[in-house]
C-alpha cells in the first residue's frame, strides 16, 4: 500500500487500480472528439463581441470565399427546431439563432462549417455582425441589476429555511458579528474542451458529446429536433474532466446536428477555450450576510445567513446553499434569505458543490471570526455546537462522524502545536499560519437501472449509463460486481456513456456511486438468487443450505459449512450458459411515478434534506498551514490535511483521488480562480488557462486525506454517500482562516490575493 | 487560422534576402507581410487567435550558422547564439555560475516544454499578454493603432505602473531581458543594411504615442547572437520573481539585481525590473541611490522609492507600486545575503 492506495479501513473497499487506467494513460480511451473519423466536415463557432442588444446585419460574404466552406448556419436555419429548455438536462433557455437579440457575451451567432478545421476557424473569425447595442448590466451593483427574492424562482429552492426567533435571539446574543463575504465568477476549464459531434444514419441521430448526462440530453435533444427520443443516441464513454459543466446540453449541440443533417455528413465542432466561457455554464459570483449570535460559553443561539446570486436575465439559475448551511450547527434559531440578482450574463449552472462550496465557505469563515472573538479554540467552538438533530426540521442525522473528522486530522495535521496568538508563528522571513474549517455534502441518490451478465466462463459486463467523469464510476461499480459475484476485477467489462445502455441519473449531485452501484447491487443479486436455487435445490452440490447463507467467492458458491461448488458447475447443471439481470433502483421515498421519469431523463433526487425520517450528509475537516512573506506577501500552502467520512466507502484509491482532487481545487478557490468581468461590458476578460489561474504541481506539497470509517444503512442499499463533490467544501475557509492567522487580516473576498495583503 | 506560406531559409543571408523582399522600409516586425518564427511559442498562439497576421513565416530553425545554436563561454562574457532555447542556457553551469541572474530568470520563466522549445532571441521578443490585446475584439492601440485601450479603465491588474502611456499600459512579461538589461548585454542583429549591434536597452520602445512600435528592429533584420559582458556585479546577481503561484505564471513583479560589494559597502549596483513596466526597465535611480552606501534595510527601501518614484497605476494595479517596492528591497537583501 502506498498514499494513493490507502489501506482499506472498516467498511472500506479495496483499493483497485482504475480498471480503464491502462487505456487512459496509453492514448487508447477514446473521447468523443475523438470518433467517428470518416467524412468529418468540421464546425466553428462565431459568437457575438457584445452582451447585450440585436443583431441587425451579419456579413457573410468573407467568410463564403474561404476555400473549403460548406455552410453557414445562422438566423433563420434553426427556426423549424424547438428552443432550448432550462433545467436539468437544458442549461439555458436562450436558443441563440432562434432570436437576433444577444442576451450576454460570446453568444453564438452562427456556425461555419467546412472541409478542415482551419477553414472553418478562418471562416468563423471572417463573420461580421453589425449591433444595435444597449447598454449592459454586468453584475452586482451595475446599472440595471435587478434583485428579486429566489424561493419560488427555480424547483431547486422552494423556500428560505428558518427556525425559531433570529431578531430576538440575535439582540439578546452578548457575543455577535455581522459579516459580509463573497466568492467570484469561477469557470470549470476542464481539460477536455467542449465539443460536439453530429451524424444522420437515416432517421437516426448520433451524437458524440461529452456529457454527464446521456439519456437527459437524449429526451431534450429529441424535443428541440421534434424526433422520437428512441432515434437519438448519446455517446460518451469518456470525459475528460466535467465539474458539472457537461451536466446541462448547451445549444450547440442542437445547431451542429441540424448543420449535420443539412450536409448529409457528420460536423464535429470544438469550441476553443475562450469560447467556452460564454457558451457554456459557470459558478456565478455570489455575496454573503452572515450574523452569529452566540453566548459567552460559545453556545451559539441565533444564525443567518443572508445569499446573493447572480443570473442570466433569461433564466433563475440559484444555489441556495443555506438549506446546508441552515443545519450544520446547533444554532438555536435560523433566519435564512436568498435573493438573486439578474444581469446580462449567460445562464450559470452546476460547478462542483455549486450550493456548498460558495455558501459554506462564507459560514465557516464567518464561524473562525465567531470563535476568535469569543476567543476560543476554532475546532473547540464547532464541537460546542456540535448538533443532535437538525435545527430546522429536528430530524436526526442519518450519520454524522464531524467531529471524529475533526479529530483525526487535528492530530494528524498537529494542531495542537500551533499558537493560537495571531502573527506568532514564523519561520524565517515566513509568516506561518494555521487553519481548519468543515465540509459538508447532502448524500442523495436517484433512481437507476444497470443490466448484469455473468457467464458460465465467469464473465461479466456491467451496462449503465452512468458517466465515467473521472470519479472511477466504471470502476467501483466493477468492483461491487466483482464482490457480490465472487468473480476476479478483470473478469468484469463495464459499459458505460451511452445512451442505449440503462438509464442512469444525470452525474451530478455526488449521487452516481450509490445510485449505479445500488442498481449493480440488485442486479448481481437477483443472479445470485437464481444461482443460489440451481446450486441448492434437491440433488445439487448445495442442497440443503439456504440462500441467504451462501456466499460468493473466488469462482464459487460457499456454503455455512465450507462446502462449495464451482460457478461453472453450477451453470452445467443449470443446463444454462449465461444469467442476464436487468435491475431498476429506487431510492426510499420515490415517488410511483419515478422510474417512468428516469426513462423520461428528469431522475428525482432523494436523500439530503428531503427524506421524512432523517437527514443526510457526508462530513469532512480539513486543516491548512500558510507561509506568507513577510515583505512580499505571497501565499503558499505547504500543507493541508482533509479527513472525511462518507459512510461506505467502495474503494480506497478512488475515494482519496476525488477528496484530493477536491481539495487542491479548494486551494486554487481560495488562492488564484476567477473569472474577471470587464464591468464596463458585461463582457469576461481572462478567458484562457495563461490568466485564469488554477494550481500547478509546484502549489500542491504534502497533502494528506484521512477516511474516517463510518457505516450508514439508512442511505442506500450500498451504504455510500458521494463524496466527489465534498473535498473543495470548506477548504478556502480554512485558508482564510490560515491567513488572519499569519497575519491579523481577514479577508472576506476571494480569491485571496497578494492585492489584500499588502496594503 | 489564415492560410500562410511557410518558408525554411537555410542561413541567415537567406533568410535576410526573403524577408527583405517581402516586406518595406516602413513595415514593423511584429505587423509585417513576413514574419521570422523559431520556438513559435508566441506567434503560434497570436496566428491563432487572429492577433498577429503573417502572411508569410520564415522558420529560423534551420539556419546552418553553428554559433546561433551554441553558447559560448570566455574572459570577455558569454555569448548565447539566438536559437539557443531557454532550457539550455538555464541549464548551462557556466552561466549559472557566473551569471545566476540569467540562469534565474530563465528557470523561473514558462513551463519545462515552453522553455525546451523557446528560443533566447523569440524570448526577448515575445509580445504583452495584455488581455485586451490578445482578444481581437477588443480595441488596442498596440494591434489596431487609434483604436483605442480598452485596458486604461477596464480589467488592468496585470498592467505596468512605469513606462506606460495615454495609449497603452500593457506590461512586458517576459524575465529574461530583466537579467540581459541589468548586465549591460548588447544584441547582434543582421538585415539588408548589414551587421550592427544593439545596446539590449536600446531595443524595446516604450510605447508613448505609438505603441504599435516595439522594437528597434526593422521587419528583415534578425537578433543573431546576445552578448553580456564579463563584470564584476555578475556573480552576486539574482532574479525574485512574485506570482500569483508557484510555477507558470507570469510576474506580478520581479526583481533582477546585480551587486559588486566592498564588504557591505555597494561599488556597483545593477537594478532592472520586471512585471511592472511597459518594457524590460532599468531602475538607474534606485542604483544610484545604493551607490557607496552600506546596503541594509533602509538603504534598500530608499532605493525601492527611488525606483517607483514615477510610477503611475490604475483601478485594479495599484498594488503593483508597492509589491514592486517590496520585491525590489527583498531581492537586495537576499542578493547581499548571497555566498558568492
Amino acid at each position: 500500500m502506498d498514499a494513493a492506495a490507502p489501506k482499506p479501513g472498516e467498511n472500506q473497499g479495496e483499493p483497485l487500480p482504475r480498471i480503464d487506467a491502462r487505456l487512459k494513460v496509453t492514448g487508447q480511451a477514446h473521447y468523443p472528439a475523438d470518433l467517428p473519423t470518416a467524412n468529418i466536415a468540421y464546425g466553428a463557432l462565431s459568437t457575438s463581441s457584445i452582451a447585450r442588444g440585436r443583431v441587425t446585419k451579419l456579413r457573410l460574404d468573407d467568410a463564403r470565399a474561404v476555400p473549403g466552406l460548406l455552410d453557414i448556419v445562422t438566423y433563420g436555419d434553426m427556426d423549424k427546431v424547438e428552443k432550448p429548455k432550462f433545467g436539468n438536462s437544458g442549461a439555458t433557455s436562450i436558443g441563440p439563432l432562434h432570436d437576433r437579440t444577444i442576451f450576454h457575451d460570446g453568444q453564438i451567432i452562427a456556425l461555419a462549417v467546412a472541409e478542415t478545421f482551419e477553414a472553418a476557424e478562418e471562416a468563423a473569425q471572417l463573420i461580421r455582425a453589425e449591433y444595435e447595442e444597449e447598454k449592459p448590466t454586468a453584475s452586482f451593483d451595475s446599472p440595471g441589476a435587478k434583485t428579486v427574492d429566489a424561493a419560488g424562482k427555480n424547483p431547486m429552492h422552494k423556500e428560505d429555511v428558518k427556525a425559531g426567533n433570529f431578531d430576538a435571539a440575535y439582540a439578546a446574543a452578548p457575543v455577535r458579528i455581522d459579516a459580509r463575504y463573497s466568492t467570484p465568477t469561477q469557470h470549470h476549464n476542464p481539460i477536455e474542451l467542449f465539443s460536439t459531434t453530429a451524424f444522420w444514419q437515416g432517421d437516426q441521430l448520433i451524437v458524440h458529446e461529452p456529457t454527464q448526462n446521456v439519456t437527459g440530453w437524449k429526451v431534450e435533444l429529441a424535443r428541440q429536433l421534434k424526433i422520437d427520443p428512441a432515434n437519438v443516441r448519446i455517446l460518451s464513454p469518456f470525459i475528460g474532466g466535467a465539474f458539472g459543466s457537461k451536466g446541462p446540453m448547451t445549444p450547440r449541440t442542437a445547431i451542429v446536428a441540424v448543420a449535420a443533417k443539412r450536409l448529409g455528413r457528420p460536423v464535429r465542432c470544438v469550441t476553443s477555450r475562450m469560447q467556452a466561457f460564454g457558451t457554456q455554464t459557470y459558478r456565478a459570483e455570489t455575496r454573503h450576510r452572515i450574523r452569529i449570535g452566540a453566548g459567552r460559553d460559545g453556545r451559539i443561539t441565533a444564525f443567518a445567513h443572508e445569499g446573493w446570486e447572480v443570473t442570466s436575465r433569461a433564466d433563475a439559475y440559484v444555489v441556495a446553499g443555506t438549506s446546508a448551511t441552515g443545519r450544520m450547527y446547533d444554532y438555536g434559531s435560523v433566519l435564512t434569505h436568498v435573493s438573486l440578482v439578474e444581469a446580462d450574463r449567460n445562464t450559470p449552472g452546476y460547478m462542483r458543490s455549486p450550493p456548498e462550496t460558495p455558501y459554506v465557505y462564507a459560514l465557516e469563515n464567518a464561524m473562525d471570526e465567531m470563535a476568535v472573538t469569543l476567543g476560543m479554540d476554532p475546532v473547540e467552538f464547532r464541537r460546542i455546537n456540535e448538533p443532535k438533530v437538525e435545527p430546522i426540521g429536528k430530524k436526526p442525522f442519518s450519520s454524522r462522524s464531524l467531529i471524529q473528522c475533526y479529530d483525526q486530522a487535528a492530530d494528524a495535521f498537529g494542531w495542537a502545536k500551533r499558537d493560537p496568538k495571531v502573527g506568532a508563528m514564523r519561520d524565517g522571513d515566513w509568516l506561518v499560519g494555521m487553519g481548519c474549517a468543515t465540509a459538508i455534502y447532502p448524500t442523495a441518490a436517484a433512481p437507476c437501472a444497470a443490466r448484469v451478465r455473468l457467464t458460465s466462463d465467469g464473465d461479466v459486463r456491467v451496462q449503465c449509463g452512468s458517466h465515467e467523469i473521472g470519479t472511477g464510476v466504471r470502476t467501483v461499480a466493477g468492483q461491487m460486481a466483482s464482490e457480490r459475484l465472487g468473480v476476479p476485477i478483470d473478469k468484469v467489462n463495464v459499459e458505460m456513456g451511452d445512451s442505449s445502455l440503462p438509464p442512469a441519473p444525470v452525474s451530478g449531485g455526488s449521487i452516481s456511486t450509490a445510485s449505479v452501484c445500488s442498481a449493480v447491487l440488485k442486479a448481481c443479486d437477483a443472479i445470485r438468487t437464481k444461482l443460489s436455487v440451481g446450486a441448492t435445490a434437491e440433488g445439487r452440490p448445495l442442497a440443503g443450505s439456504h440462500n441467504e447463507e451462501l456466499d460468493f467467492a473466488d469462482g464459487k458458491i460457499v456454503a455455512k459449512g465450507g462446502a462449495s461448488a464451482k460457478i461453472e458447475d453450477v451453470f452445467k447443471i443449470m443446463q444454462v450458459g449465461a444469467i442476464d439481470e436487468y435491475a431498476e433502483f429506487a431510492p426510499k421515498g420515490a415517488t410511483p411515478g419515478a422510474l417512468k421519469k428516469l426513462y423520461a431523463g428528469q431522475p428525482e433526487f432523494h436523500g439530503g434534506d428531503h427524506d421524512e425520517d432523517s437527514v443526510k450528509y457526508a462530513f469532512g475537516a480539513e486543516f491548512v498551514e500558510v507561509r506568507i512573506n513577510r515583505y512580499t506577501r505571497e501565499i503558499r500552502v505547504p500543507r493541508i490535511v482533509g479527513a472525511f467520512a462518507a459512510g461506505r466507502i467502495m474503494n480506497t484509491r478512488t475515494a482519496r483521488s476525488q477528496l484530493m482532487g477536491g481539495m487542491i481545487w479548494g486551494i486554487g478557490q481560495a488562492l488564484q480562480e476567477a473569472t474577471e468581468v470587464d464591468g464596463r461590458y458585461a463582457r469576461y476578460v481572462n478567458r484562457d488557462l495563461q490568466d485564469y489561474l488554477v494550481p500547478v504541481n509546484a502549489d500542491i506539497r504534502d497533502l494528506q486525506v484521512i477516511l474516517v470509517p463510518e457505516v450508514d444503512h439508512a442511505v442506500n442499499p450500498a451504504g455510500v454517500k458521494g463524496l466527489g463533490e465534498l473535498g473543495n467544501v470548506g477548504t478556502a475557509a480554512a485558508v482564510a482562516s490560515a491567513v488572519y492567522h499569519a497575519t491579523g487580516n481577514r479577508i472576506r473576498d476571494l480569491p485571496i490575493r497578494i492585492d489584500q495583503l499588502i496594503a | 487560422m489564415r492560410p500562410f506560406v511557410y518558408e525554411q531559409p537555410n542561413d541567415i543571408s537567406a533568410a535576410v534576402a526573403i524577408a527583405s523582399r517581402f516586406t518595406t522600409d516602413d513595415e514593423q516586425p511584429t505587423r509585417a507581410n513576413a514574419q521570422f518564427i523559431a520556438g513559435g511559442t508566441n506567434l503560434a498562439d497570436y496566428m491563432k487567435l487572429g492577433v498577429a497576421v503573417p502572411n508569410r513565416l520564415l522558420d529560423l530553425n534551420r539556419l546552418e550558422e553553428p554559433a546561433l545554436r551554441q553558447i559560448r563561454v570566455s574572459d570577455d562574457g558569454i555569448r548565447f547564439g539566438a536559437l539557443v532555447r531557454m532550457g539550455e542556457a538555464a541549464d548551462h553551469a557556466e552561466v549559472k555560475r557566473r551569471c545566476p541572474v540569467i540562469a534565474d530568470s530563465l528557470r523561473l520563466a514558462a513551463s519545462g516544454q515552453i522553455r525546451n522549445m523557446a528560443s533566447l532571441a523569440g524570448n526577448i521578443l515575445q509580445r504583452t499578454r495584455c488581455e485586451y490585446f490578445r482578444e481581437t475584439s477588443w480595441p488596442c492601440n498596440k494591434r489596431v493603432p487609434g483604436s483605442g485601450c480598452a485596458a486604461m479603465e477596464g480589467f488592468n491588474r496585470q498592467h505596468a505602473v512605469l513606462g506606460a502611456s495615454d495609449a497603452c499600459i500593457a506590461t512586458y512579461h517576459g524575465d529574461f531581458a530583466q537579467a540581459l538589461i541589468a548586465l549591460d548585454a548588447v544584441v547582434r542583429a543582421e538585415g539588408s543594411r548589414g551587421a550592427r549591434k544593439v545596446p539590449f536597452a536600446r531595443l524595446h520602445r516604450l510605447p508613448r504615442d505609438t505603441p504599435h512600435i516595439e522594437t528597434d528592429l526593422a521587419a528583415d533584420e534578425i537578433i543573431t547572437a546576445i552578448e553580456v559582458p564579463a563584470v564584476a556585479w555578475a556573480r552576486r546577481s539574482r532574479y525574485l520573481k512574485i506570482r500569483d503561484r508557484e510555477s507558470y505564471a507570469f510576474a506580478l513583479a520581479s526583481a533582477a539585481v546585480a551587486l559588486d560589494l566592498d564588504g557591505d559597502s555597494v561599488r556597483e549596483a545593477r537594478i532592472a525590473l520586471g512585471g511592472v513596466a511597459t518594457v524590460p526597465w532599468r531602475a538607474r535611480a534606485a542604483e544610484a541611490a545604493l551607490q557607496d552606501k552600506k546596503l541594509d534595510e533602509a538603504s534598500a527601501d530608499a532605493a525601492a522609492q527611488a525606483a517607483f518614484a514615477d510610477a503611475e497605476s490604475r483601478q485594479h494595479n495599484a498594488f503593483k507600486v508597492e509589491l514592486g517596492k517590496r520585491t525590489l528591497v527583498r531581492a537586495l537583501l537576499e542578493t547581499r545575503d548571497m555566498k558568492v
